[in-house]
């Protein structure tokens, strides 16, 4: 219980100076606040003045900072001055394509890095394992804008395999249910009884940003899984169990794997936030209609408000997934619990 | 500390991949040094007749522009050659930057600790709780697109990484028999923090420059790319490679070629930092 | 009528090493055999080989080491030659081992009852709640009070007794005919280290068990096991029945450890402690002839030349006579 508690408690600092850093950002960007936030130029001071107001910017700076806080709680974030929609509303309409996208690459990097990892283990100084530590130094040397665009150009360009931007083929109509097209194109198809033909397509699309994005994640997790295990495999415990007669699958398995995952999971931690910066590029050169695209598209048409408001969504998001991945590796370690 | 540098060489010799990443930067410092000597053409001079040409090796290549042309007519090759050059100087401003201010604030938070070590620490976890591309992005949000403000949007987020290493390691330190030697013979806290304790510190601050310079180069590419970072004419690979996307299919090596530069250059500072990383550990572990 | 057990002759074991080209030659020419039954007490200093052998035994030596014998027979099985599958059955079925430090080597991640159970489930054929039974029980048996509360706990939460005691009963639990017992109490106090000698000791007695006894301390060995073996260097320097080698000791390493206990032999009060001079020589420089020649007060000349054979239970040219312990 205390554990929790000290987590919640270390969580207020932390969202209150990234709070601090957006309210103080938007008003360091040179030229006037109220037309910036506003995005109109050369207005009459009566509009200018009813702008101001209307933005709380008359108020004095302590006061504008609690109530650009009390706003932010109960989900007014502004309005975007590109869309005129509420900041928070395109944030929800955006967020599950990167979640799907994220999602996907984690779980691609995770299902072929943790095997490769193993394996390498097992089989450390052999041929296989050179190669594995070789290809993931490079994979993490990698320009992820790059490496997504030789993707595309390799995969759509001149095989044909896979389209080259965008969730789905444009002529399918999908009512949006959770956002998630892999989802959604399911329970459609059952619904309509129709072919699975929009699930195809929206598998299709996701494929390419997925592997792009997922390949540095990939290649961190198989060395991690891999040092974790060679460090794991030399314990006395394993000695033991491998003198009970218990098979090498179980010793691996069983024994070893699950207390070497412990920092693997701390690795994922950590991944999360590549991964979003990650889907920043990622999504930029797929045309995929996520939030990384969003806040590129924000800053390039100085769309402030969203500037402000997606990066204070997007750090509240990584800074609970933090904690939630402390959560489970709390449950994961038996040691922790005393 | 010359002994420190001898057996750290003889260390590294062992690592093949180490060799071979100092073995590419040294080229690299080379070829950049040399650009205006080695480099055919002048970078942002614009050939209007030979617009897009595939490199000299393949069909429709011209062997005046060794890997061809870009979209307005400009040779890839010397373009390269000077991106080097701005990407050697992108990494080694943000590494010095960031290692000067990073070092300063981690000594003095290791040393002091206190209140001074939790506002220190504070603020570093507040800038690793925002991944590191993307606060980069809101510096150059606000200060505006521009390489200058790239490197320093870029050296702001490497900063945490250098003063939690440092910090850990002066921790580590001061209370070690010789940081109580110099107190008793009454050297100054500036003195023992910078003159005593930060020599000791050396090992994991070269392994994290290292890893440091490579991880500049590919924000700054990454923010080049973006279009908040070099802007034209400057040859930045980043920024060559957001204007090779809408040729992708007509032109591919202009998407292939600086990609690979940026690979080949950051993977030998993965190399190296690698390297050093390995022949360090067993030494952090002798001076423990 | 108990009948040989383990028989083992001429053992060498050698490790493939990066530095040298040549393997190192860690324990040569090793012979020695067991009834059924019986305890024998293996004394000798690290670098001896003993612990090196006992995991030749089990097969769990790893790829770095070459084994060759011309007999080494468990049971009847010719362990030279049986493959993987039936060394499983063999290793915590017919033969197990318990370590010398209980804290790291049980899985400070899975509960007691985890690896109680799955050893018992891998070798008798039995339900799991069978088996789970079982597992109280063998906790009784060695001595764990309210064993059925301690099944859930983690190693972590045991004392350093306690969680031997776990090993032991992780070890007995398949009825094994011999248990290898690889110093199990240089790691704890010497309080605790009686009791769990004199637990090994009884279990023994009950389930006509065969152990070894493996530590470098002579006294415990002598208390303890029917016979004895000194290892020296990768050898077997002397062996023989407890009572015999110890009033009749011979070989002077083995002399120098029975001196080297306080009290063993008359001497001026305060003066310094008799001790083995110098250390055990590492795998890789042995000297020729003799392996104690450079530590032994008898050393003569013939000691340096060639190898010494094994005759009568010992290994020496000059050993000592007069018997002042």
């Amino acid at each position: 219980m205390k554990f929790f508690l000290k987590k919640f408690l270390d969580l207020i600092p932390t969202l209150f100076g990234i709070s601090l850093i957006c309210f103080v950002m938007i008003r360091l960007i040179p030229g006037d606040p109220v037309l910036n936030l506003v995005g109109e130029r050369g207005v009459d001071p009566a509009r200018y003045a009813e702008m101001k107001h209307a933005l709380g910017l008359d108020r004095s700076i302590p006061l504008q900072f609690w109530y650009f806080i009390k706003n932010a709680v109960s989900g007014n974030l502004g309005t975007s001055i590109v869309s005129n929609n509420s900041v928070w509303a395109e944030f929800i309409e955006r967020f599950p394509a990167t979640f799907e996208l994220g999602t996907f690459a984690l779980f691609f990097a995770t299902i072929i890095g943790i095997p490769l990892g193993i394996y390498a283990a097992i089989k450390r100084n052999s041929f296989f394992d050179y190669f594995l530590m070789s290809s993931s130094l490079v994979g993490y040397s990698m320009p992820i804008f790059w490496w997504g665009l030789i993707l595309i150009l390799v995969f759509s360009v001149k095989l044909g395999l896979t389209p080259v931007s965008g969730r789905i083929e444009l002529t399918f109509d999908i009512p949006v249910f959770t956002g998630l097209y892999l989802i959604d194109t399911l329970q459609s198809s059952v619904v309509k009884s129709e072919g699975f033909a929009p699930f195809w397509s929206a598998l299709k699309h996701l494929i390419l940003p997925s592997i792009a994005l997922g390949t540095i994640p990939l290649a961190v997790i198989a060395r991690m899984t891999r040092s974790s295990m060679l460090e794991v495999l030399g314990e006395d415990y394993i000695r033991t169990a491998k003198a009970k007669g218990m098979s090498k699958t179980r010793v691996v398995y069983i024994h070893a794997l699950r207390n070497a995952l412990v920092p693997i999971v701390t690795t994922l931690a950590l991944l999360f936030g590549s991964i979003i910066t990650g889907a920043i590029l990622t999504e930029t050169i797929f045309s995929w209609p996520g939030i990384g695209k969003w806040i590129v598209q924000s800053i390039t048409s100085r769309d402030y408000p969203v500037i402000q408001g997606g990066v204070l969504i997007i750090s509240f998001v990584i800074v609970m997934t933090n904690i939630i991945v402390d959560v489970i590796y709390y449950f994961l370690n038996p040691k922790m619990r005393n | 500390m010359k002994i420190f540098f001898n057996e750290l060489y003889f260390e590294l010799k062992k690592n093949r991949g180490a060799m071979i990443g100092i073995v590419i930067i040294f080229l690299s410092v080379i070829i950049a040094l040399s650009a205006p000597l080695i480099a055919p053409h002048n970078p942002t001079e614009v050939f209007a007749d030979a617009l897009r040409l595939p490199p000299s090796f393949i069909e429709g290549g011209n062997a005046k522009f060794f890997f061809g042309t870009d979209d307005i007519g400009r040779d890839l090759l010397s373009r390269l050659i000077y991106g080097s050059r701005i990407s050697l100087a992108v990494g080694f401003s943000v590494v010095v930057i960031a290692l000067i201010t990073g070092t300063f604030l981690g000594v003095v938070a290791g040393f002091y600790g206190g209140i001074i070590d939790r506002v220190i620490m504070r603020f570093t976890d507040l800038i690793m709780s925002l991944p590191s591309i993307l606060f980069a992005i809101v510096i150059v949000a606000v200060l505006g697109p521009g390489i200058m403000n790239a490197i320093f949007a870029v050296a702001v987020v490497s900063v945490p990484n250098f003063i939690r290493i440092i910090r850990a390691q002066v921790m580590a330190e001061k209370n070690r028999q010789y940081v109580s030697a110099a107190k008793l013979f009454g050297a100054s806290n500036f003195r023992i923090m910078f003159v005593e304790i930060l020599p000791n510190c050396m090992a994991p601050l070269i392994v994290q420059a290292s890893l440091g310079f490579s991880d500049g180069i590919l924000n700054v590419a990454a923010l080049g790319f973006l279009g908040l970072g070099a802007q034209a004419p400057m040859s930045e690979w980043g920024t060559m490679l957001s204007d090779a996307r809408s040729f992708i299919e007509s032109s591919p090596w202009m998407v292939t070629l600086p990609g690979v530069c940026i690979l080949v250059t950051v993977l030998s500072f993965n190399l190296l930092g690698d390297g050093l990383r390995d022949a360090l550990d067993p030494r952090l572990k002798k001076q423990n | 009528m108990s009948d040989t057990l383990l028989n083992v002759e001429k053992l060498n074991i050698f490790f493939k090493s990066d530095k040298n080209p040549e393997p190192i030659h860690a324990v040569r020419d090793l012979s020695f055999s067991l009834k059924q039954g019986e305890m024998l007490g293996v004394v000798g200093e690290s670098g001896s080989g003993k612990s090196i052998t006992n995991l030749a035994l089990m097969g769990i030596l790893g790829d770095s080491a070459i084994i060759k014998a011309d007999k080494c027979t468990f049971n009847n099985r010719d362990l030279l030659t049986i493959k993987e599958s039936e060394w499983q059955k063999v290793r915590g079925g017919e033969i197990s081992m318990i370590f010398q430090d209980p804290m790291t080597a049980l899985n400070p991640f899975l509960t007691i009852e985890f690896q109680l159970v799955e050893t018992i489930l891998a070798h008798i054929n039995c339900s799991k709640k069978e088996a789970h039974e079982r597992a109280i029980d063998l906790l009784a048996q060695v001595g764990i009070t309210s064993p059925k509360d301690r099944l859930k706990a983690y190693p972590f939460e045991l004392s350093g007794g306690m969680a031997q005691r776990v090993m032991i009963a992780m070890a007995i639990s398949t009825g094994p005919k011999l248990l290898i017992a690889d110093e199990p109490t240089t790691a704890l106090d010497v309080t605790i280290q009686k009791q769990i000698l004199t637990l090994i000791k009884s279990l023994q007695e009950k389930n006509n068990m065969s152990v070894i006894l493996v530590t470098h301390d002579l006294g415990v060995v002598s208390e303890f096991s029917e016979r004895i073996q000194v290892m020296y260097a990768g050898e077997i320097v002397e062996s023989g029945n407890t009572s015999d080698l110890i009033s009749h000791h011979s070989h002077p390493y083995t002399y120098g450890l029975l001196s080297s206990r306080p009290g063993a032999i008359e001497r001026i009060p305060k003066s310094m402690l008799p001790s083995i001079p110098g250390i055990v020589p590492a795998f890789h420089e042995r000297p020729i002839g003799c392996q104690f020649n450079p530590r032994c007060p008898n050393v003569q000349s013939d000691c340096k030349t060639g190898a010494i054979a094994f005759s009568n239970g010992l290994r020496c040219l000059h050993p000592v006579t007069d018997k002042k312990l």
